[in-house]
């Protein structure tokens, strides 16, 4: 299929950047939409005119959460439950005019083309997302610990964020709360978690809005586009988490 | 936000409960009314609910306005192409503006009832007509002024004033009695109160609304009558498409969500949204159509 490419060019943070339009001839539908990035990149290289465009990816599996584009107005483009790097070219027909756009975010600056800063989500992170274990003495039986499995279960599911951003990306507010309250649930929900709970959703939180991310209004944008599907009920959860460690302290 | 979101929920209910008082027919209605909005503005703990009700609306509107500037900040740069309807729905993406369309409407309202009831220096007072059979056996009308003792109507009517009492003599250009602030009726002359009237708010809002009840409360219909009910009608629908987002989300910001109870927090907030702007939408309607 021939495609009309709409792609965001920036060439680095503090360039301008604007949109510029490429044609890309015999496009299969069995490409992911990263191998159609790819074909792009080795024409523009054969062109020998411009750079070719920046992007990221890593593991083109869905795990890692490097490829972030925002495609035809959706994070990850138009379907359901996956990365940019599981979205093929099938999604799309012949003729089609197709906008690329970096994450839009104060939190998530561009860094070139296509790519944007994403530490963020490591800073957040840093502020209260990990549980401290000691390290000295003979490792306790995992399974001594009961842990119903519902919640064992949520707290999986909450594990399994991958911190692409895209639930930032989608926000009308950009705010990172699916993000943060996905790092907070899965650790609330477990006993080993419960010890540092308070501290924990106090820091991160103050470090998600010393980012720049904007409040969360529930239009739930953020879930529908998640590729791990992480649910509201985390947002619901961290909520009450802060409101409970805001009002009673360590 | 979600706090004082909530308490304005609670209000509509109360005010809706109290407005549904204005289609009772008849006298009935007029007294019921007006002595319910003698109850509202002088029960002290609905004193301490109104000034409430007022910091909930410019806390909730100052606090909405501050985080909508916080994120639009947060995006500084738009989507050359963004489809936004593909995942979240209309309402919550426009509460601002439609808050901002409540706010001008609650500001349109309080001016045209709220401040001609607690300002207004000659506002009508409740006036009520008794027919009695005269020893000559015609009927004759005796108007009168309803008062009352604390909010404690005064039912014999011989403890009324009379209205031709507060008429001026078109001779002498005096009465025998004449009203001050507002309710309050005075012998000409002296400084006794002898009663104390009702303002009469329920002509005032039929008037309004587009009834002719100039023979009882001296009130022209409004000219606008049909603007204003369209207004409040439009104000409603706002009303119902910001309260169809807001009310699941208010549960949602102070954490209360579960499987349990979150579709049955959220089909009650559906049916909310709808039947409470509904109920308070039909008022004028009923009201200009029965005019
Ligand atoms: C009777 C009147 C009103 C009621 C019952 C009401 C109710 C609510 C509720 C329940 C929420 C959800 C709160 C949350 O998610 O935490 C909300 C949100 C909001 N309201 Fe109102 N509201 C009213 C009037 C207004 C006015 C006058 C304004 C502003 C000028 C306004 C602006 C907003 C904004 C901007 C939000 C979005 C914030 C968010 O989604 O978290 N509202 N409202
Ligand atoms: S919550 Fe979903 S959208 Fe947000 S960072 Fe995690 S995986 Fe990505
Ligand atoms: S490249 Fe790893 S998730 Fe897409």
């Amino acid at each position: 299929m021939k495609l009309t490419l709409k792609i965001w060019r920036q060439k680095n943070a503090n360039d301008k950047g604007g949109i510029k339009t490429y044609s890309l001839d015999n496009v299969s539908e069995h490409m992911s939409f990263l191998e159609m990035m790819d074909v792009l990149n080795e024409q523009i290289i054969a062109e020998g005119k411009e750079e070719p465009i920046a992007f990221d990816h890593d593991c083109r599996e869905g795990i890692c959460g490097m490829c972030s584009m925002h495609i035809n107005g959706q994070p990850h483009g138009p379907d359901r439950a996956i990365t940019t790097c599981q979205l093929h070219m099938r999604s799309f027909n012949d003729g089609d005019t197709i906008y690329i756009e970096p994450w839009r975010a104060k939190g998530f600056p561009v860094i070139k083309d296509l790519v944007v800063d994403r530490s963020a989500f490591d800073r957040i992170q840093h502020a209260g997302g990990f549980v401290s274990v000691g390290t000295s003495g003979n490792t306790q039986d995992a399974n001594a610990i009961p842990i119903p499995k519902a919640d064992a279960d949520k707290a999986f599911d909450a594990a399994t964020c991958i911190g692409c951003g895209a639930c930032v990306a989608a926000c009308k507010n950009a705010s990172a709360m699916l993000f943060v309250s996905a790092k907070v649930s899965q650790f609330a929900l477990l006993p080993q978690g419960k010890v540092e709970a308070k501290r924990r959703v106090l820091n991160m939180v103050e470090q998600m809005d010393k980012e720049g991310f904007g409040n969360c209004t529930n239009t739930g944008a953020c879930s529908v586009e998640c590729p791990k599907e992480i649910s509201l009920e985390n947002i619901a959860r961290m909520n009450r988490e802060y409101l409970k460690a805001s009002v009673t302290g360590e | 936000m979600a706090l004082t979101g909530l308490f304005l929920c609670l209000f509509l209910v109360g005010h809706l409960l109290g407005n549904l008082q204005l289609l009772i027919p008849g006298d009935d209605g007029q007294r019921a009314f007006n002595e319910y909005a003698y109850f509202m503005t002088h029960n002290p703990f609905i004193k301490i609910l109104s000034y409430l009700t007022y910091f909930s609306i410019l806390f909730h509107a100052v606090d909405g306005l501050v985080l909508t500037i916080q994120n639009k900040k947060a995006r500084p740069i738009k989507y050359a192409y963004n489809k936004p309807e593909r995942n979240s729905k209309l309402p919550s993406r426009y509460m601002a503006i439609l808050g901002s369309a409540i706010l001008i409407f609650i500001i349109m309202h309080m001016a045209n009832f709220w401040a001609v009831m607690h300002f207004q220096e000659d506002i009508p007072l409740e006036k009520m007509t008794y027919v009695f059979e005269s020893p000559s056996g015609e009927s004759v009308d005796f108007d009168y002024y309803t008062t009352h003792n604390n909010g404690v109507t005064i039912n014999n009517f011989r403890n009324h004033v009379p209205v031709s009492a507060v008429e001026k003599d078109s001779l002498t250009g005096k009465s025998d009695v004449v009203i001050k602030n507002q309710t309050e009726f005075y012998v000409d002359g002296q400084k006794k109160k002898i009663a104390e009237g009702y303002k009469d708010l329920h002509s005032i809002t039929l008037a309004f609304f587009g009834h002719d009840k100039e023979d009882k409360a001296g009130l022209p219909a409004n000219e606008y009558a049909i603007v204003a009910v369209l207004l409040y009608v439009l104000a409603m629908v706002v009303l119902a498409f910001h309260l169809w987002h807001g009310f699941a989300s208010a549960f949602q910001t102070l954490g209360f969500k579960n499987e349990k109870y979150t579709k049955l927090l959220d089909g009650f907030g559906k049916v909310f949204s709808v039947l409470v702007p509904l109920g308070f939408a039909i008022i004028p309607i009923i009201l200009f159509l029965t005019k």
